[in-house]
C-alpha cells in the first residue's frame, strides 16, 4: 500500500486519505459576471493531465486536514505535498 | 463434475485476422483509438455507409486497453430515455452481432441482477424497472426469494451486512467474449479495406482555423478528412493537444478473475452499493469488477485496498466464493464524466468528432456507439441516439444524470 506524507502527520497509509480532485480552482471573484459557459467550466471542467497534477487530498482518518500535493498520474508518485496556503511549487 | 475440460468448446485462436499495413499519408476518416469503439465505428462506416478509406490508429495493439480489461457485462436497463435508447440500440445489435461479424463472440444472454440493499435502493430500482418498461426494455423487480431462484449462490439471508432486499432483472442482458468481439470487428473492417494501424501513437494535430488537417503520429503525419476520437481514458491527452476542454476525469478501474471453477454462477450479479459485479466466464473463471479508484490515474493499475474491499463484499454476497483462488487482478483507465453519461458528437473543430466519457460502461455500448458514430461521421450530423450526449450539455444544463440511478458503479 502506498504511503502518503501528510504535511502535519507524516507518512501514513493511503487508506487514511480521501481525494479532492484538482487543486487551485478558486471561487470566481465576481460570480454574477460569469457567463453560463464560464460557470460550466468552473463547476464541471477540471484538468485531467497524464503526468504531474496539482491536487487536493484530505487526511480523513487522521488529522482530518486538507492539503495539496503534486502527484504524477501515470506513476502515482507523490512528488510534493504542501499546505493549502502555500503557492503551487515549481518542480524542475 | 463436468466431463468436459473447461474451455474445450471454445474456438481455436486464429492465425491472423487482419493485415498490419503501413499507414497511407491520407484518409477520408481517421479514427484515433483501436479499441472496441474505434473498431466498431470502422466496421459500421464500411458496412452501413460504404466508407472504407479509413484508418484506425492505435498506440499499442488492437483492443489492448479497456477492451481487454472490462468485465464484459452487456445490459440496457438504464433509467433515462436518452441512455436506455442508445444502450438498447446496442443490445439489439449485440443480439445479431455474431451473424453480422461472421465470427463467434460467445454472447450469452444469461440475464443481469442489480441488487438492492437498502430501502432507497429498492425505491430507485422499482422506479428504474418502470422506466425501462415504458421504454420497451425487458425489466422485472424480483423479491429476495425470486433472486435466489435465479442465482442460488447469492446469500439472501437477512443477517448480513448488506442484505438483499430484492433486485432488478433484465433477462436479455448478458456477457460476451471481449477479445472475440474486438477480433470480429477488426476482421470485418480489415476485409472492407480499412487500415488498422497499430503501434501508431498520436503526438499532435495540424490545424487550419476550425479544421484539423493532419494527425501527427509516431509513424508520420496523416492527413484526414474527418477525425474521430475514440480514446476512452486517454481522451484528455488528445483533447489537450487540440486545446479543447472536456469534462472527463480518468480513473483506474480494477477487475480480477478467479481460477477456473465448475459452473456455479448462472447469471450476472451487480451490486452498486457494495461496488462489486460478478459473472462466470465461459471457461469457468469468476470475473469480478470493482468501483473506480478515487484518484485520477493513467497507470492501468489501482490500489490493493480497493480489491480487498471488493472481495469482502463479494464473499459476503457469495459465501461459496470464499475458497476460490484469485488468479490475477488488473486495471483499466475509465473516463468518467460529471453526469456519468458519455460525451459524443461535435467539437469546436468542424471535422473532429468526440466519443468519450463512457466511464465504466463502454463495452456494452460497443456496437451501438459504433453504428451511431459511423452514422454521425457519414452524415456529418449527430445520430439521434447520440444527439443528447453533446459536450455543450454541461453549459446548457441538459445533463443525463445516470449517477446511481442506473446501477453505474462509480
Amino acid at each position: 500500500m502506498q504511503l502518503i506524507a501528510c504535511p502535519w502527520c507524516g507518512p501514513r497509509e493511503e487508506v487514511e486519505f480521501s481525494y479532492g480532485g484538482q487543486a487551485h480552482v478558486p471561487y470566481p471573484d465576481d460570480p454574477g459576471a460569469l457567463s453560463d459557459e464560464e460557470w460550466a467550466h468552473y463547476v464541471f471542467f477540471r484538468a485531467n493531465p497524464k503526468g504531474r497534477f496539482a491536487e487536493r487530498w484530505k487526511h480523513s482518518a487522521g488529522c482530518r486536514r486538507w492539503f495539496n500535493a503534486i502527484r504524477d498520474t501515470a506513476t502515482y508518485r507523490f512528488e510534493r505535498v504542501y499546505r493549502l496556503d502555500d503557492p503551487k511549487p515549481v518542480i524542475p | 463434475m463436468s466431463p468436459r475440460t473447461p474451455g474445450a468448446d471454445l474456438p481455436e485462436h486464429p492465425d491472423s485476422l487482419w493485415r498490419s499495413p503501413e499507414p497511407e499519408r491520407s484518409y477520408d476518416v481517421v479514427i484515433v483509438g483501436g479499441g472496441g469503439h474505434g473498431l466498431a465505428t470502422a466496421h459500421y462506416l464500411a458496412k452501413n455507409h460504404g466508407i472504407t478509406n479509413v484508418a484506425v490508429l492505435e498506440k499499442g495493439w488492437l483492443a489492448g486497453g479497456n477492451m481487454a480489461r472490462n468485465t464484459t457485462i452487456i445490459r440496457s436497463n438504464y433509467l433515462w430515455d436518452e441512455s436506455s435508447a442508445i444502450y438498447e440500440h446496442a443490445l439489439q445489435l449485440w443480439e445479431g452481432l455474431e451473424e453480422d461479424l461472421g465470427y463467434p463472440i460467445l454472447f450469452s444472454q444469461r440475464g443481469v441482477l442489480n441488487l438492492a440493499h437498502t430501502l432507497q435502493d429498492v425505491r430507485d430500482s422499482v422506479r428504474r424497472v418502470e422506466a425501462n418498461k415504458l421504454n420497451g426494455i425487458d425489466a422485472e423487480w424480483l423479491e429476495p426469494d425470486e433472486v435466489r431462484k435465479i442465482c442460488p449462490v447469492v446469500n439472501t439471508s437477512t443477517d448480513i451486512r448488506y442484505p438483499v432486499l430484492g433486485a432488478t432483472y433484465q433477462p436479455r442482458a448478458g456477457i460476451a467474449k471481449h477479445d472475440y468481439v474486438a477480433w470480429g470487428f477488426a476482421r470485418r473492417a480489415d476485409e472492407a479495406g480499412i487500415d488498422l494501424v497499430q503501434d501508431c501513437e498520436v503526438t499532435g494535430f495540424d490545424t487550419d482555423g476550425d479544421r484539423v488537417t493532419g494527425v501527427r503520429t509516431t509513424r508520420g503525419t496523416i492527413s484526414a478528412g474527418t477525425v474521430a476520437l475514440c480514446a476512452a481514458g486517454h481522451t484528455s491527452v488528445l483533447t489537450d493537444m487540440l486545446g479543447i476542454r472536456v469534462p472527463v476525469q480518468s480513473h483506474p478501474l480494477q477487475a480480477l478473475v478467479s481460477e477456473l471453477l465448475e459452473p456455479v454462477h448462472p447469471t450476472v450479479v451487480m451490486s452498486n452499493a457494495v461496488h462489486v459485479y460478478v459473472s462466470q466466464a465461459h471457461k469457468g473463471e469468476l470475473v469480478m469488477g470493482a468501483g473506480v479508484d478515487s484518484y485520477n490515474g493513467y497507470g492501468q493499475r489501482g490500489a490493493f485496498h480497493v480489491i480487498e474491499r471488493q472481495m469482502a463484499a463479494a464473499v459476503e454476497l457469495f459465501p461459496v466464493f470464499a475458497r476460490a483462488h484469485l488468479l490475477r487482478t488488473w486495471g483499466g483507465i475509465v473516463d468518467t464524466t460529471p453526469d456519468a453519461s458519455p460525451i459524443v458528437g461535435r467539437t469546436p473543430y468542424d471535422n473532429v468528432y468526440l466519443n468519450c466519457g463512457w466511464g465504466t460502461g463502454g463495452f456494452k455500448a460497443t456496437p451501438g456507439i459504433g453504428s451511431a458514430l459511423a452514422h454521425t461521421i457519414a452524415h456529418d450530423e449527430p445520430h439521434p441516439y447520440v444527439a443528447p450526449f453533446t459536450l455543450d450539455r454541461f453549459v446548457t444544463g441538459a445533463l443525463v444524470d445516470e449517477h446511481g440511478a442506473a446501477a453505474v458503479a462509480h
